[in-house]
């Protein structure tokens, strides 16, 4: 009995092999993009990790300079020598050939356990790792990435990160030529009694706790955080493809499940096959899904890297690696997901009277019951998202704004169409126009999921694009403003410097020093700047606000430019006081936008920055010449100095990698959105073709009263599109809501600046064109088979009892 | 004492360096090799040897409070040359590595360091005399007429115990083996030896449960080598003996390949040695005790027949274990019989 329950059952879908192709579709999409945006989010967030552990620095305090600059490293021996365990290490950064790399510089003998990295010495390694010519270890990509590169010998280790290399403390001085110095020290976690006050052996040196997550998870927090929102966006649109499939099939076996009641099979067998079934389908789906997620997570991996890497220097691999953890989350989330999707159906067919007819229309009727409930909540959601706009701060509660409003303008979509359609119905003239107008609205429950799918997608669509490009139109006028100068050199050492600037000084208008450090302000990473006084930043720096006479106070030292993020996370402004590395205070005299840089930044006046940091490295400097001058100039400078090609870079070619840096940040934004937009495609298509089937008794009538076929596909045709053209009007407004949210409210603090929002209606328009032409597909297939339909097809409607 | 070389080769080669150095059989790449008949010459010969493999200072100390309680400590810096040359900075290839114990009746206080050469953290200077590593220090601070070793400074310290210690030695340094050749197997492994057995003690030791002034003696050995061991040779027993007449003795039995190898340098009260032929020396184990999870004898009857020497001896603690990289026993000991006193007992390779 339960078998041939079974097979009655199953035999729905041999028939509607369509039906069923959409289904398994819309599943396997939906936990594609989930599980493909988990696992990129998964290979980011476990190349964080590695990072913030090397060395152990999850688990160990470390001795540092305030000022981040390196320390001698006769403070090492001499902390040893006062009874401190604590262990040098150098890091720095480099280039072999054209590979840049992070270099790390250990003591193995000192190396606390909790830092070991790779067994150094495993076999007889000590002592080619310790004397020259040294040893590189580096993860298997980055060792193949050097295999071209004239380096010392590398060796493979797993579980560094990518774009590192560890060495010997003494050839990593040698490689990074910082000669008897030191980065940072590691401290071992138990130390001996007896020590010597660290204040009298390391003056200058000040006690970083260990840090479990590190800077870049932090950083890149709120990127992971807009990756999964998409993700679960993807994920959404889906479940609304798979929740109307699933519907409809129930709906449609109405008779099948009467059938097998009556003959004796008990409602709750019934349901339970119902569930395996689902279980079939969702285990098949989700496993297609996750191996569909791991094509698009793959494909899309290398931009999301570069990405990263641009905008917050953090190294993620470009190749995924399998984590079943992922792969298993995508595949519970398919089943969940379905079942989710399947619980009102399975309610109401655990209530189903045993004699009720299986009658569309009161199926319809039912649903406009649901419609009021469902306005219900839209309402809900509408005024949570208002409220929590009023009230809410942070990025969670960004997210959950956003979530609110899309959920609830979705919610929102079927009750406003059908007021369309009432109004639409009620201007109508003709019994056509009528019979139209209120066919259409007695189609909407049958097409509301795929409608809300498809209002999600636009809107997401319009949300992002204005978002993406308001930032464009803001980052290209900053960029302007921000790289003024026409040339950037950077020196080798500190001799060369100093010649380059004499050599330059009799021939350009201005040399400006562009000198750093790196410490912490306010707990955070950031860096120190000084500037010159000179026109080119009075005219030209991107201030948002500022005290009047400001480069004054700069130049005599008074006070010190925030940029917006810091400002933002911080809650300075004006006149308030920020603590600079060293522990000397600066009045903040201005606040200026600093697009597309993670972290906080101060600029003080050059000789401040020397005063204060004495140890500062001079290598850059900004040019200032005549534009037409510039390349003759650079040419110049790199033959007389014998500089690299890199050293010397033109304003030109500083904006072309940064806007590349910004366009690939939005690359996988835009490629989520089209897959977006493509599976809210698929859901009007899927919900057309199943309904088409069910319309034959609605449509019978028409045509027997004299309609054609062919006009009654025209009119099914414009249906389709006048219904995608009403959601995508419906799309607009939510978009735009959606693109503020993101640039006011998410951006800020995310990133920590705020921009302008400027309005791109041409890509409305572009993206309506887009969307009545999926809509025009989708219903043109069922279109096209009513045209075709054999005329006795539609009299069998009459003669099959009903 | 040149078996300490198998403890030194034993603690780099264990998990920290992986599975040990190069060329670590009977050949000596490039290393110097003891040679017989070679005179001391004091003070360089203080101050290391690059160009052996393998070198150590080795301070042991009897030790007693005011009230009689027996204490027993340990400092030992052991230097190991993947190269035999010495460069500046990081590129040495000079590996240094401490070990300090301090013993009492009922604890054993451990604590481990190690340095690379070439930097300063770690090394060792002929004169002025100054041996160290991180904060441990054996420190000269003889006259400059006297020997170099003849008055040292010496302190340590672990997680929960120190000790500051100032030794002045009493006697002339006793060369080991025939003029400091000291052989170390029937196939002629052979190290340079000399010791210093005569200080007196006076110090400091810092314990969990506060300071306690001590006195007492200690014994200093400094060796060094190239190729110490048989390739049979599977550990050590190694005895320092303060006789209460004022002589002393130093004994070890090599195990493995038969009844083993043993060799004492027998040491008057006005410092002359007596080296004894090998095997004059009889050691029996009497008493083990589970200590680490292994069988450790710890109680030991020495005979030296020539010398009519027959007692019996007994560990302070007999959980005076080292747990380093590679662990051993080390402890204070006394003994009675034929004679009486105390010294210092080590032992390795029991599993």
């Amino acid at each position: 009995m339960v078998w041939t329950g079974l097979t009655a059952l199953l035999s729905h879908w041999r028939m509607r092999p369509v039906q069923l192709a959409m289904l398994l579709l819309g599943l396997s999409l939906a936990t594609a993009l989930w599980s493909a945006v988990q696992a990129i989010n998964g290979e980011a967030r476990a190349s964080y990790d590695r990072a913030a552990a090397i060395l152990g620095q999850d688990r160990l305090a470390q001795l540092v300079r305030e000022d981040g600059a390196r320390i001698d490293q006769q403070v090492f021996v001499r902390l040893r020598r006062a009874g401190w365990l604590v262990s040098p290490v150098i890091e720095g950064e480099m280039r072999f050939g054209d590979v840049r790399l992070r270099v790390l510089g250990i003591d193995p003998l000192t190396l606390p356990p909790q830092a070991q990295q790779v067994d150094i010495a495993a076999g007889d390694q000590l002592l080619p790792f310790i004397t020259a010519p040294g040893v590189l270890y580096a993860a298997p990509e980055t060792a193949a990435r050097l295999t071209e590169q004239a380096t010392p010998p590398v060796r493979v280790a797993e579980g560094l990160p990518p774009g590192t290399v560890l060495t010997d403390i003494g050839q990593a001085q040698v490689l990074l030529g910082a000669k008897d110095k030191i980065s940072r020290l590691l401290l071992w976690p138990d130390q001996p009694i007896g020590r010597a006050p660290l204040k009298l052996i390391a003056p200058g040196l000040t006690l970083r706790e260990p840090s479990e997550t590190g800077d870049l998870a932090r950083l890149t927090d709120s990127f992971h955080l807009n990756l999964t929102a998409f993700g679960f966006l993807a994920f959404a649109v889906g479940l609304f493809i798979v929740h109307s499939a699933i519907g409809l099939a129930f709906e449609q076996r109405r008779p099948v499940f009467r059938t097998l009641r009556a003959l004796g099979l008990p409602a709750r067998v019934l349901v339970l096959l119902l569930i395996a079934e689902l279980l079939i389908f969702a285990l098949l789906a989700g496993l297609v899904g996750v191996a569909l997620g791991y094509i698009v997570a793959s494909a899309l991996l290398p931009d999301v890297a570069a990405t990263l890497r641009g905008l917050y220097g953090a190294d993620v691999p470009g190749t995924l690696s399998i984590r079943p953890a992922v792969w298993a989350a995508g595949l519970a989330i398919a089943v969940i997901g379905t079942l989710v999707a399947a619980a009102q159906s399975l309610w109401r067919l655990w209530h189903l009277p045993l004699l009720a007819a299986a009658q569309p229309r009161a199926w319809a009727r039912a649903s406009e019951r649901a419609l009021r409930a469902q306005g219900v909540a839209a309402m809900v959601l509408l005024l949570t998202a208002a409220g929590i706009a009023q009230f809410g701060s942070g990025l969670e509660a960004g997210f959950a704004l956003l979530a609110a409003l899309l959920l609830g303008a979705a919610l929102a979509l079927p009750l406003v169409l059908t007021g369309i359609l009432h109004l639409g119905g009620r201007l109508a003239r003709g019994p056509l126009a009528e019979w139209f107008w209120a066919d259409t609205r007695q189609q909407l429950p049958g097409l509301s999921f795929a409608l809300m799918a498809l209002l999600l997608a636009l809107a997401a669509n319009v949300g992002v694009s204005t978002m993406v490009s308001s930032f464009r139109l803001t980052f290209i006028g900053w960029l302007d403003q921000r790289l003024s100068s026409e040339l950037y050199v950077t020196a080798r050492t500190e001799a060369e410097a100093t010649a380059i600037h004499d050599w330059l000084a009799q021939r350009s208008d201005a040399v400006l020093p562009i000198w750093s450090i790196e410490g912490r302000v306010a707990g955070q990473p950031a860096a120190i700047y000084g500037v010159a006084d000179h026109a080119t930043y009075r005219d030209n720096w991107p201030i948002l606000s500022a005290v009047p006479e400001v480069w004054d106070r700069i130049a005599t030292g008074e006070g010190a430019l925030i940029n917006e993020q810091l400002a933002r996370r911080q809650g300075l402004g004006l006149g308030d006081q920020i603590t600079l590395p060293g522990g000397w205070r600066a009045s903040i005299v201005g606040v200026y936008a600093d697009y597309g840089n993670p972290i906080g930044q101060v600029i003080i006046g050059i000789d401040t920055l020397v005063q204060h940091y004495p140890d500062v490295s001079r290598l850059r400097y900004a040019i200032r010449i005549a534009p037409g001058k510039a390349e003759a100039l650079a040419r110049g400078l790199r033959a007389e100095f014998g500089l690299p090609a890199q050293n010397v870079i033109d304003q030109a070619g500083i904006k072309v990698f940064s806007l590349k840096v910004f366009e690939r940040t939005f690359n996988v934004t835009a490629a989520l959105n089209v897959l977006t937009l493509g599976v809210a495609g698929l859901a009007m298509f899927a919900s057309l073709m199943t309904l088409s089937g069910m319309r034959l008794p609605q449509l019978a009538p028409v045509w027997a009263m004299g309609l054609t076929r062919r006009h009654l596909a025209w009119l099914e045709l414009s249906r389709g599109l006048l219904l995608a053209a009403l959601t995508m009007l419906a799309a607009v407004p939510v978009g735009i809501a959606l693109a503020f949210v993101l640039l006011a409210v998410v951006n800020v603090e995310a990133f920590g600046w705020r921009l302008p929002m400027h309005l791109f209606p041409g890509d409305w328009a572009r993206l309506a064109a887009l969307a009545l032409l999926a809509a025009g597909l989708a219903a043109a297939v069922p279109a096209w088979r009513l045209a075709r339909l054999s005329p006795s097809d539609l009299l069998k409607v009459f003669a099959h009892e009903r | 004492m040149s078996v300490r070389a198998l403890l030194i080769y034993m603690c780099l080669a264990a998990p920290a360096f992986g599975q040990g150095f190069a060329g670590l059989g009977t050949e000596a790449d490039g290393f110097s090799v003891p040679q017989p008949g070679t005179a001391f010459n004091f003070p360089a010969d203080h101050g290391p040897h690059p160009g052996y493999r393998i070198e150590w200072w080795y301070l042991t100390a009897n030790l007693q409070a005011a009230d009689g309680t027996d204490y027993g400590v340990q400092w030992t810096l052991f230097r190991s040359a993947l190269a035999p040359v010495e460069r500046s900075g990081w590129s040495s290839p000079q590996l240094w590595m401490g070990h300090a114990g301090l013993t009492t009746q009922a604890h054993q206080f451990v604590a481990e360091r190690l340095a690379r050469g070439g930097i300063g953290q770690a090394g060792v200077t002929a004169a002025p005399f100054a041996a160290w590593i991180d904060n441990w220090q054996m420190a000269g601070r003889a006259l400059p007429e006297a020997d170099a070793l003849s008055a040292l400074d010496l302190r340590a310290a672990g997680q929960a115990f120190s000790y500051e210690l100032a030794l002045d030695a009493k006697g002339p340094l006793v060369p080991q083996g025939v003029q400091g050749y000291s052989v170390k197997s029937e196939k002629g492994q052979a190290s340079y030896y000399y010791s210093q057995p005569f200080y007196h003690v006076i110090g400091t030791l810092t314990l969990p449960a506060g300071a306690i002034a001590v006195s007492g003696q200690a014994w200093l050995d400094h060796e060094w080598s190239s190729q110490p061991l048989a390739e049979d040779q599977t550990g050590w027993d190694w005895f320092s003996l303060h006789f209460d007449s004022g002589e002393k003795m130093m004994g070890f039995r090599l195990r493995g390949g038969g009844a083993g190898f043993t060799s004492a340098t027998w040491i008057g009260a006005d410092g002359r040695p007596q080296p004894q032929a090998p095997g004059a020396l009889r050691v029996t184990p009497l008493e083990t005790a589970a200590v680490a999870g292994r069988s450790v004898p710890i109680r030991w009857r020495v005979q030296l027949p020539e010398k009519g020497v027959d007692v019996t001896t007994r560990a302070l603690n007999p959980e005076a274990w080292m747990d380093t990289r590679f662990p051993y026993w080390e402890g204070p000991i006394r003994f009675e019989g034929t004679h009486a006193g105390r010294g210092y007992l080590e032992m390795t390779g029991y599993e």
